[in-house]
């Protein structure tokens, strides 16, 4: 097993590799990065000193080590917006970020196994139809869509919730629904597959026929193997989560690291941007990284070979 | 009738063998008579048609042009609330544009980049699968590669810096998006592939020395097909909902350009007073992308071979 | 010898599947019996119902079945009106069951330790430590070497030929009286085959349960059966005991069977194997002739007009045709060589 892991602990640095390579070149390919910061009145000789100040008249594969280099010292740059260092803009708003995932996947997650292993315990009954078309739909709204609704909803019809900031935890309640929503529904319908292809199994026949209980067939036998591949796909959607919350952040306007990465690319604020995309690539590898190590451990067969 | 001794007879026998005529119907049959019982496939497939047509028709359906400003109209409500009329079935928008119109010409840029990113990330995904899963040793590792490096990126993020980049056209954003989201293709070709390039009938052919180009395409890709098609339609569905989440972010399609996303941003202003200038174009979406995906999950049922039943 | 005491008493079973195309008639009046430290087997092809009739007699059918039953006793024991958790505090108890693939009947990501400890303790025999000690010695007493460590090993680590032998020690862990064993010996290597009945012997002739095989491999029936049930499309066509069936077949089912056999010594090489043409019948809808007319070579007019009934033609032995008793085979494609040796 451990051979396997540092495979594929190979693999992944050399994707965090690339993956900073693109991150770093992304905002650079609108052309000149310098007369865009200098400003549509700028002179030539404006625009040339503002990228020698920015160190972008340096050839490209210098700007990328150096900043690499400086990556690895813990120094990110600083935003050209408010020229405070870049860790310390992340650090200030990647808690609101990952409290916003980390809620919303832990109420997926206790919708979604509850939910799926019901529906395969019961197929073709109501509850499996009704949970089967709440996926679908969960699936198939857009999620910036339903937060809003849910403002007008629970925020001004019926003036239950906050609407907007940071400061108290009921103002993450709908953020939470609506990004946990988008995530529901593929953890949902893998718990119900993965327990019908176990209930289907012959060792669940085998566990039957042995007399054990219905509790501990469904959970001690049957669920154990079913949630092999929920558990890897809970590290990813965490990892998705992490990236895809921007849009939330926008409609509830909450200080995340995802809001901060669209205003940053509305003001061509590269170090930021660069850094974070990286960033939040990096928390993916090395969470896919972990469900591998989850994975090889809780599946006998791969940690024993 | 000979008696058989216990003790010399072989431990195993054959099992009786028996003939069999079964009239099997044709696997076309098989699938034209599952399309027509599938509900989800029946109602999938009739929404997305008939939002096909309104889209191509939608000069025809509508007097109204979806650009056509006229501020003495603003806000109306559709014709159900109090101050609503027939004359705009959908009420209209804070400029004073038949909503309705809107909706119809929005159906257009939906189905476009749905059609266009799906398209494309197809394309890619495909290919890159097929040559993974042939292939397989280190040129499958550099196709994981890319899979992996893709799958790393965020992809909201990195579609935002590419349009804020080169712009939000129609034909940017569909190629922007295409070019972010084909790895389900690939995952799902390249195993299908692995599977199927172990078969006998492609070894039979690579036997009878037929070029690796002709039996990618004439073995290994009639059988990805229908795997293709199901990704398609799911990929389809994630493009519309990432366009329009990028449009009401305001960095997808540009006004005045009726995009159903944009048209929800736009009316998030008004939102509590008229709160159907937000509900309309969602439940469009949200009808729209569940009807492709049940369109999907349709023809996965019907193409799936008999097995799990 | 004490009076033979019977373990199991079947009569009149039947098993029907609700499908969408009608109910099907999986098994339709089953009777048999087996006693202690005896073994029944019964034979049949794929499809002859005779995997249905043990998962019916184990409560273990699946959801779309219905099982119906004159009588269903284990141990004097009425299981059809039991509850289903009466049912399954039986199960593993008094009796238990061993499937065709211990590959896949095994759960791979619990160790063989804890899958055997966990039936002990489940049906209140003794603690933890108890039912290690037990599994242990069950391991060793299948022939399993390094039993303690084998018990830490999961599923995968083990050969098939080994597999199976947990399979057994794991049914034995209660001691029960009626062991049904569902081609046990099929997906295993024919050496292994030999071994694994071999073990089932010994422990029968030790531990004195009841025994029902399951297979469609004549061979093992002529090793190991006490007597002999032969099944085709949901019915019993032959009952006796093994040599009463193998010696003078009535059934032209089991004549064919028996046919298909080559026989070292007897056949002659090149000589044509006996088979049987044609196909099962539909098992939906009521049973209105014999089921295995269209496959019969002695088939004539009567035997399409009605159900045929199971006829008693000694203690034990009975045969469902209509042919008069001591008529003689008529194989279609018999082996000449074995005509010779009448």
């Amino acid at each position: 097993m451990s051979r396997f892991l540092i495979h594929r602990a190979l693999i992944a640095l050399l994707v965090a590799i690339t993956v900073s390579i693109i991150g770093f070149t992304l905002l650079r390919l609108s052309g000149d990065l310098a007369s865009a910061l200098a400003g549509d009145t700028a002179t030539q000789a404006q625009i040339a000193n503002t990228a020698h100040l920015y160190g972008l008249d340096r050839p490209l594969y210098i700007q990328y080590f150096d900043w690499v280099w400086k990556a690895l010292h813990g120094d990110l740059g600083r935003s050209l917006f408010t020229n405070e260092p870049v860790t310390f803009l992340i650090g200030q708003r990647i808690g609101v970020t990952v409290q916003l995932s980390i809620m919303s996947l832990v109420f997926a997650l206790l919708i979604a196994i509850p939910l799926g292993v019901v529906a395969a315990t019961r197929p073709n009954s109501w509850i499996d139809r009704a949970s089967l078309g709440l996926a679908v739909l969960g699936q198939g709204m857009p999620n910036f869509w339903f937060g809003l609704i849910l403002i007008i909803v629970f925020g001004v019809s019926l003036r239950w919730l906050p609407i907007s900031g940071t400061d108290h935890f009921s103002n993450f309640i709908m953020p939470t629904i609506t990004l946990g929503t988008s995530v529901m529904p593929a953890i949902m319908r893998l718990t119900r597959t993965g327990m019908l292809d176990a209930l289907d199994s012959d060792y669940i026949r085998t566990a039957r026929a042995k007399g054990l209980s219905t509790g501990s067939v469904l959970f001690k036998h049957a669920l154990r193997n079913a949630i092999l591949p929920v558990v890897s796909l809970t590290a990813v959607s965490l990892g998705f989560l992490l990236g895809g919350s921007v849009i939330v952040e926008s409609v509830f306007a909450l200080n995340g690291i995802g809001f901060l990465a669209f205003q940053s690319i509305l003001r061509t604020d590269f170090p930021v941007v660069q850094s974070i995309v990286v960033f939040v690539s990096f928390c993916y590898i090395l969470l896919t990284l972990v469900s591998d190590m989850i994975n090889a451990y809780l599946d006998p067969r791969i940690r024993l070979g | 009738m000979t008696s058989i001794e216990r003790d010399r007879v072989i431990i195993s026998s054959p099992a009786p063998t028996y003939e069999i005529e079964i009239e099997a119907p044709s696997p076309h049959m098989i699938m034209r008579r599952r399309a027509l019982t599938h509900p989800g496939f029946l109602f999938g497939a009739t929404i997305v048609l008939a939002t096909v047509l309104i889209a191509l028709c939608a000069p025809l359906l509508t007097p109204y042009d979806p650009y056509a400003q006229d501020l003495s109209q603003r806000l109306i409500p559709p014709v159900w609330a109090l101050k609503g009329s027939w004359a705009h079935l959908l009420g209209t928008d804070a400029m004073g544009r038949d909503y309705l119109t809107r909706l119809m010409y929005g159906a257009r840029v939906s189905l476009t980049i749905g059609f266009g990113a799906a398209a494309i990330a197809g394309i890619i995904g495909t290919s890159l699968g097929l040559i993974g899963g042939y292939f397989g040793g280190w040129v499958d590792s550099v196709v994981m590669y890319l899979v992996n490096v893709k799958l790393a990126l965020p992809g909201i993020l990195v579609a935002l810096s590419l349009i804020e980049v080169f712009g939000g056209s129609v034909f940017s954003v569909t190629l922007i998006l295409g070019v972010l989201f084909w790895d389900r293709f690939i995952v799902v070709t390249r195993s299908v592939t692995q599977q199927t390039r172990v078969a006998d009938y492609v070894t039979a052919a690579e036997a009878v020395g037929a070029s690796r180009l002709r039996i990618i395409l004439g073995e290994v890709l009639p059988n990805v097909l229908n795997h293709i098609i199901v990704i398609a339609s799911l990929e389809m569905a994630v493009a519309i909902l990432v366009e329009a989440a990028l449009s009401f972010l305001g960095l997808g399609i540009r006004p005045p350009t009726p995009s159903w996303g944009l048209m929800i941003s736009e009316g998030r202003n008004f939102m509590f007073f008229q709160p159907y200038l937000v509900a309309v174009p969602g439940i469009a979406i949200l009808v729209l992308v569940v009807a492709i995906n049940m369109l999907g999950d349709g023809i996965r049922d019907i193409t799936a071979p008999e097995g799990r039943n | 010898m004490s009076e033979p005491q019977p373990v199991l008493r079947v009569e009149g079973l039947s098993v029907a599947i609700d499908t969408p195309s009608g109910t099907l008639r999986a098994v339709s009046d089953v009777d048999l019996h087996v006693d202690r430290g005896e073994t029944l087997c019964i034979v049949g092809e794929s499809g002859c119902g005779k995997t249905m009739t043990s998962l019916g007699i184990m409560g273990l059918l699946p959801r779309r079945a219905r099982l119906s039953a004159k009588r269903l006793e284990l141990e004097g024991r009425d299981l059809a009106r039991l509850s289903a958790k009466d049912r399954a505090a039986l199960r593993g108890d008094r009796m238990a069951m061993i499937f065709q693939d211990p590959m896949t009947s095994l759960n791979p990501v619990y160790t063989i330790g804890n899958q055997m400890e966990e039936i002990y303790v489940r049906h209140g025999k003794g603690n933890q430590k108890q039912a290690r000690e037990r599994a242990e010695y069950l391991l060793h007493k299948v022939g399993i070497s390094a039993a303690s460590s084998r018990l830490g090993q999961y599923p995968h680590q083990l050969s098939g030929g080994l597999r199976q032998r947990a399979m057994v020690a794991m049914t034995l862990m209660c001691e029960p009286t009626l062991i049904i064993a569902d081609e046990p010996t099929t997906a295993l290597d024919v050496t292994i085959q030999a071994q694994i009945l071999h073990l089932l012997d010994d422990l029968q002739r030790e531990y004195h349960m009841a025994l029902i095989l399951i297979t469609h491999d004549l061979g093992v029936v002529a090793r190991m059966a006490d007597r002999v049930i032969v099944m085709y499309a949901g019915q019993v066509v032959e009952t006796g005991t093994a040599e009463e069936v193998f010696s003078a077949p009535r059934h032209p089912y089991t004549r064919g069977l028996l046919d298909c056999i080559p026989i070292p010594g007897k056949t002659r090489p090149g000589a044509p194997l006996g088979s049987i043409p044609g196909m099962v019948p539909s098992l939906f809808g009521p049973i209105a002739s014999c089921q295995f007319r269209n496959r019969c070579p002695q088939a004539f007019a009567d035997c399409a007009r009605a159900p045929v009934p199971l006829r008693e033609t000694g203690p034990g032995r009975a045969d469902r045709c209509l042919l008069p008793l001591g008529t003689p085979a008529q194989p279609r494609r018999a082996s000449e060589a074995l005509g010779a040796a009448e």
